[in-house]
């Protein structure tokens, strides 16, 4: 079975100001469809920018970067955020919920794109909130929840398009243990049950043990540890 | 849930810094178009000016009177249909603050030359056949209350003396721009009194007032009229009504002139209300921008979500704005002295200028935010700390 993202020799650096900032430096990997995938190193290794790479939301300098049979380096960007909306489910650290959207107005925010009526955006909406068990607090606005439940509504956000990969940067960074613990039961059930590939970034190792395959990145490249 | 939504949500996510940006807009609104009525009140006379009309007048200065005795010999050059006179009576009716226009008239060819004073057939009768008769202006009337038979006194300052004028006729104004708030009364009547207290203040007035049968004429005609009186005690000086008033208004022209440009420097003080605002708003929003293209949506829903809101925003201050101006130019005129302005309403070019303006506002304010946020990636829109 062909891998569902395929990274070859790819590199990416950044500009501040006058300085060229390597990040990444000839990585290759795959990844098969169905993995969990935990990327771990310190700071500024280059693990978050290889996660954005996936997601399709950065674009690697050089290299190939095929997933789910596009090469998303050769797309534009009108047709990178069309394919960005159809097989990506994002999860972010700080939850980037809406503030003046309601829970599930957060979660119908990806269906909008969509050609979906409003019935059946109505039971996608329905069905994620109760994958990730806040179908009793879909009316309520993000501050009026816990960090934990945020970021459940953010999973659900992610799920809600069934996307067919979830990236995830630091999911539980900024969260109690006991939400963390939820949060990462959550993924590997969405993994487990649902069959999604999922790509984590974490600094955390208990986060890494519910990973299938944990690769360290330092300076830029895939260490062996 | 729709786009839109989010729009409206998003323009009350600080309700207080909206309500103020809103009134900010509504304000400058009222004050543009109080501005700009002003503006069009000083025009009126321009606007009601007809073609076919000239005005003769002294040469030196419009203060100074003509001889009755120049009706005659105008009244025979080729192409003029008909003449009459009036002259300015001044005067205080009640008390200095009282004003309104007095003139002593023609009361047999006043109103054939102006068919805008609309008067019924049987009050200008009755006007013509009493020297000391006098007709107001319907807006005169309302204002004080004038009914026919009723006495109107005056104390007289260019022309000394007890007055009092009987109401005989309140003429209708044609047109919107017809000036309905003068008083007018028989030249003769006045004329008479000079002959008995001030003989050599008799038989002069203040200025003609010529028909033509072809405007195409008019600078011709001018200048056969003061070809008559070249060389003369009282030369002469014609040009059309529509000159004639707007030399009035060049003594003004100055203060006229600041007045519309500050109309538009209002438009511009809106602009940047606006634009603060947006900005602010789309500088708080940077990471919510780089979430919304993360998930899909594309530059051009961005732009939909900044533009609608800049939009709203202004409209929402425009259409305020536009609602309050009618009681808020009513109350103006309430306070300024009566009779300054003998017309004044807003006019639908007013109307439309303050729309046009508010959307151009909208449009205006909305680019800078949308350029940022465009030109924002998703990486250091996601780094970004509002």
């Amino acid at each position: 079975m062909d891998p569902i993202i395929k990274v070859q020799n790819v590199s990416k650096s950044y500009w501040r100001d006058s300085f060229e900032i390597p990040v990444l430096n000839n990585i290759s990997f795959d990844v098969p469809e169905g993995e969990f995938l935990a990327l771990m190193g310190p700071s500024g290794s280059g693990k978050t920018t290889l996660l954005n790479l996936v997601a399709g939301i950065d674009r690697p300098d050089k290299g190939v970067l095929s997933v789910a049979g596009t090469d998303i380096a050769k797309l534009n960007e009108s047709r990178l955020a069309k394919w960005r909306s159809t097989h990506v489910g994002f999860v972010f650290q700080f939850y980037n919920l809406m503030p003046v959207l309601t829970a599930y107005e957060n979660v119908e925010l990806p269906l909008l794109l969509t050609s979906l009526s409003k019935a059946e955006r109505r039971r996608h909406v329905e069905t994620a909130l109760t994958v990730v068990g806040l179908e009793d607090r879909m009316r309520h606005y993000p501050r009026q929840l816990s960090g934990g439940q945020e970021q459940r509504v953010a999973i659900a956000r992610a799920i809600a398009t069934d996307p067919t990969l979830l990236v995830a940067d630091e999911p539980t960074g900024d969260l109690d243990k006991r939400s963390a613990d939820e949060i990462l039961t959550l993924l590997e059930r969405l993994n487990k049950e649902f069959k999604k590939t999922i790509v984590m970034v974490t600094h955390d190792p208990r986060a890494a043990e519910k990973a299938h395959v944990v690769r360290h990145l330092d300076k830029g490249e895939f260490s062996q540890n | 849930m729709k786009v839109f939504k989010l729009i409206f949500k998003n323009a009350l996510r600080h309700k207080l810094r909206t309500a103020l940006t809103i009134m900010g807009i509504a304000i400058a609104v009222m004050a543009f178009v109080l501005l700009r009525t002003v503006v069009t009140a000083w025009y009126v006379g321009v606007e009601a000016s007809a073609a076919n009309r000239l005005i003769t007048r002294q040469a030196v200065s419009f203060i100074f009177p003509l001889p009755y005795a120049y009706r005659d010999q105008i009244a025979k050059l080729p192409g003029v249909e008909n003449i009459t006179f009036a002259n300015w009576f001044g005067g205080t009716y009640i008390d200095k603050n009282q004003f309104f226009a007095r003139m002593a008239v023609d009361p047999e060819t006043m109103f054939d030359i102006y068919p805008e004073f609309v008067v019924d057939p049987a009050e200008l009768g009755a006007f013509k056949r009493e020297r000391n008769a006098c007709i107001v202006g319907s807006g005169l009337a309302q204002q004080y209350g004038f009914k026919i038979g009723d006495v109107i006194n005056l104390d007289g300052d260019i022309y000394p003396g007890k007055w009092a004028f009987v109401v005989r006729g309140i003429y209708k104004p044609r047109d919107k721009t017809t000036d309905a708030s003068q008083m007018l009364f028989h030249w003769q009547y006045v004329d008479e009194r000079m002959r008995r207290d001030d003989a050599a203040r008799a038989g002069q007035v203040g200025w003609y007032i010529v028909r033509i049968s072809d405007p195409a004429q008019s600078a011709s005609i001018a200048e056969q009229i003061d070809a008559l009186f070249k060389n003369s005690r009282a030369e002469t000086k014609t040009e059309t009504e529509r000159a004639f008033q707007q030399g009035f208004i060049a003594a003004a022209g100055t203060i006229i002139g600041s007045m519309n440009f500050m109309s538009f420097v209002i438009i511009g003080i809106i602009m940047l209300v606006v634009g603060n605002t947006m900005i602010m708003s789309a500088r708080e929003r940077t990471s919510e921008y780089a979430v919304l293209k993360t998930l899909g949506f594309s530059a051009f829903h961005l732009v939909g979500l900044i533009f609608g809101e800049s939009l709203l925003l202004s409209c929402l201050g425009g259409g305020i704005g536009l609602a309050m101006s009618a009681p808020f130019v009513a109350g103006f005129e309430a306070v300024i002295p009566r009779g300054w302005f003998p017309v004044f309403i807003i006019e639908p070019i007013t109307i439309i200028l303050a729309v046009s303006s508010a959307l151009l506002v909208g449009v205006l304010a909305s680019v800078f935010p949308i350029q940022r946020a465009l030109r924002t990636t998703i990486v250091d829109g996601l780094r970004h700390i509002g």
